[in-house]
């Protein structure tokens, strides 16, 4: 009856979903002073019918009514908003505990103090590499550079434990020792996510995400790691090497957590930002707390899911089939494997076959010109059935 | 506020002494029981039963561990169960004792 007993039958509860999210993220704004390729939310310009000051504010009411125990704030650059701090302070005013996600440039020595001050927020430095080579390759020229001094700045003011958010490609698995020490030396504890082709980073997914051989080391290094890593639950895909890996392991789109971006849409979570996964707008009656207990998009994402393809593998109980958006931007049925299945069974997908019919993410605030995938093939003769990734699963398109 | 490491350890469940929820522990009933939330070491944990719930809640108005189990209804039989459930939750922090009864 105690905590970690029998974790496999409560966790069979939280695929049908909870009354409130546990946790969730929250995109301010869609403006960023940077421009990372790989970019989840296909950042840069801010929309022009962004949530207002008050509008969050109310957001904010009613997380707190619904007892959300925190929210992990991003964007873009969420520092970037004259309101940040305003909010910050409301949300922990409002028992909303905040973690925010920020690439460092507005760190300064004043900031990090009081942010060393506060309670109930905690930060995370956005860094991709142990070295200004790789990392800026990611992120930018000086962005290594600014991050570090944040770091250091945060370090100095006395807050230790804050996070370095790394997100694992094929340039920067090799470091993850030096990425540990980075952490270390700066009292900090190193988080490391998944690339997914999500956003931006469905142009670049072909040559960033990392190679079966290097999957297999960062699995093991994870498990050498324990709970001294964090992960945000990214890498349940790989249990199938030898077993979960510390946290709840299963996906928690629209279950145990989800997305709102920076205009109050409300996606299931923030890999996936398609109309596929819009459950709703925070503007709308009943505001975000009936889109999280009654949409649609929602209702259908905590029924028994199928295993499909996946049915008669002895791994699925540990993997799930992986990874949602990560099937659904590489144009695999969500009913099958993921596209880094450890047995490889997700290896040929379209994606990787370079077909460029795949589903786009549907807002692109990208201040520049994508990048375009790099394989581009003549259209092949349409098959026989329906094109739609989709055409295999209960999702269909949704009209918004 | 950077995270409090949780004690190593903590201190055992004793249930003949006073106990309380930690001050920085959010409880969110849930259908299966609850969840919780603790700010201070960011750490969560479920509790498995609304009975368990209701043990945690009373803590910080019983004079032992004991009386709040039989208060909220736990069987003698049923004692050594949450007896392990609420050392857990001792040693991740959640729970922790009460100076005065």
């Amino acid at each position: 009856m105690g905590a970690p007993a029998r974790v496999g039958r409560l966790v069979d509860r939280f695929e049908r979903g909870l009354d409130a999210p546990i946790c969730l993220t929250w995109e301010l704004t869609y403006a960023c002073n940077l421009a990372c390729v790989h970019c989840l939310s296909s950042s840069g310009r801010r929309d022009p019918n962004e949530l207002t000051t008050d509008e969050c504010k109310a957001v904010i009411d009613e997380f707190e009514r619904m007892q959300i125990f925190y929210v992990n704030i991003g964007g873009g650059e969420p520092t970037v908003r004259a309101d940040f701090w305003e909010l910050v302070d409301y949300a922990t005013a409002h028992h909303v505990g905040v973690k925010f996600s920020t690439n460092g440039s507005r760190i300064t020595a004043g900031v990090a103090a009081r942010l060393a001050a506060s309670d109930y927020v905690d930060v995370q430095i956005s860094l991709d590499g142990a070295s200004a080579e790789v990392n800026d390759a990611v992120r930018g020229t000086g962005s290594f550079a600014t991050a570090v001094v944040a770091m250091g700045r945060l370090a100095d003011a006395g807050f230790s434990g804050f996070k370095l958010s790394v997100v694992v490609t094929r340039h920067n698995v090799a470091q993850l020792d030096a990425l540990n020490e980075l952490a270390d030396r700066h009292g900090a504890q190193l988080r490391l996510t998944r690339l997914r082709p999500s956003g931006r980073g469905a142009d670049v997914w072909g040559e960033l995400h990392p190679t079966p051989d290097q999957q297999r080391a960062l699995y093991d290094w994870l498990v050498e790691h324990g709970e001294d890593v964090l992960t945000g639950d990214s890498f349940f895909h790989l249990a199938g090497y030898g077993g979960p890996l510390p946290g709840l392991n299963l996906c928690g789109a629209g279950r145990v957590v989800c997305l709102v971006d920076p205009v109050g849409d409300v996606y299931a979570c923030p890999f996936a930002i398609h109309d596929a996964f819009l459950a709703g707008n925070v503007r709308s009656p009943g505001g975000f707390a009936r889109v999280w207990r009654h949409s649609e998009l929602f209702t259908e994402l905590r029924r028994p899911q199928s295993a499909g393809a996946c049915a008669s593998c002895g791994h699925y109980d540990a993997c799930r089939g992986g990874c949602m958006a990560a099937k659904f931007f590489t144009g695999l049925p969500l009913d099958g494997p993921d596209p880094e299945c450890v047995l490889g069974h997700g290896r040929n997908s379209p994606a990787a076959r370079g077909e460029t019919a795949l589903p786009r993410p549907s807002p692109d605030h990208s201040s520049r010109p994508r990048r375009v995938a790099v394989a581009m093939l003549p259209r092949r003769p349409g098959r026989a059935c329906d094109e739609s990734p989709l055409a295999a699963s209960a999702l269909g398109p949704r009209p918004r | 506020m950077p995270p409090i490491p949780p004690p190593t350890g903590g201190a055992p469940f004793d249930g003949s002494h006073p106990w309380a929820l930690h001050p920085q522990v959010s409880l969110r009933p849930e259908s299966f029981g609850a969840l919780a939330y603790h700010f201070g070491t960011r750490r969560l944990s479920f509790l498995k039963s609304r009975r368990l719930l209701a043990v945690v809640e009373s803590l910080a108005d019983q004079p032992t561990g004991h009386d709040a189990c039989r208060a909220a209804g736990v069987a003698a039989d049923e004692l050594e169960a949450y007896e392990r459930a609420l050392a857990a939750l001792a040693e991740s922090g959640m729970i922790c004792r009460r100076v005065a009864s």
